[in-house]
């Protein structure tokens, strides 16, 4: 088997190509797609742990976080949607209105 | 041979992960992000969680996924213009921050391998439908009531979020 440090590693780039997307995108669905990504990485260096511990409640945690990111996209979408429909954009450089 | 599955998979993921963040096309981008989380998928496979794979292809490439596309495909969101063309301090900044956080959580990991327990092949986990059902459904049985509480509580608030605008101009 591999040492765990490589699924780590995966883990950890991935987790930062996310936050540089949500640093440096402006439409708001793939700043939720960098997020999504994000959620990914961490659920991969979870299982990693948990397969390296011989101990299968990282696998349940894991389900769990995919029920919570499935529960927080709808959501999310939702909002974006409601944003849309009061900005005809999703632009997040244009909906400075609580911006000082 | 595992060594190189691995590879593959992990040049695929991150490949995909950063065609996701620089594509201009937002769903170019979903769909690399789609081809992302199956990788993800076949890394579990190779880290014996034979049931997270499954449910990460059924759930997030294909569930949460479609919801995505379809609310792009709703939307009808225009191009980002613009997006390399000039070089910008955010950018830049950007990716120093990238940096300090990637070498931080190398430099938090440094170490790990050490405190790891030494396992046999007979006690590593194996996550199949059955192990993984077996402890959610006795140990984990609350929890995951409560999911299906959380789930609904999601439905119904994003329901009211949606139609929210809607309601108020039929008021009026």
């Amino acid at each position: 088997m591999l040492e765990i440090d490589w699924f780590l590693a995966v883990s950890a780039v991935m987790f930062t190509i996310g936050i540089i997307g949500v640093l440096i995108r402006r439409n708001a669905i793939v700043i939720f797609m960098c997020v999504e990504l994000m959620l990914n990485a961490v659920n991969l260096s979870l299982v990693s742990f948990a397969s390296y511990h011989g101990n299968i409640d990282g696998q349940i945690l894991v389900f769990f976080a995919l029920a919570v990111a499935a529960a927080e996209a709808v959501v999310g979408l939702a909002i974006i949607i409601a944003i849309y429909r009061n900005n005809l954009s999703v632009d997040v450089s244009k909906i400075n209105l609580l911006r000082w | 041979m595992t060594v190189y599955i691995f590879i593959v998979l992990a040049v695929l993921a991150i490949a995909s992960a950063l065609a996701m963040v620089i594509n201009k096309n937002v769903v170019n981008s979903a769909l690399f992000l789609v081809l992302n989380m199956v990788s993800l998928a076949g890394i579990y496979l190779l880290l014996n969680a034979q049931f997270l794979a499954i449910i990460q292809i059924l759930v997030y490439a294909g569930a949460i996924m479609v919801l995505f596309l379809f609310v792009i495909m709703l939307l009808n969101v225009e191009q980002e213009e613009k997006l390399f063309d000039k070089f910008r301090v955010k950018y830049f900044l950007a990716f120093l921050l990238g940096v300090a956080v990637t070498g931080q959580i190398f430099y938090s990991l440094a170490g790990v391998t050490d405190m790891l327990p030494e396992i046999s092949d007979k006690m590593a986990a194996v996550g199949t439908v059955e192990a993984v059902g077996d402890v959610l459904f006795t140990t984990y049985l609350l929890p995951f009531e409560l999911t299906a509480i959380l789930l609904t509580a999601a439905v119904v608030g994003a329901l009211m979020i949606a139609q929210h605008k809607i309601k108020r101009t039929e008021e009026i």
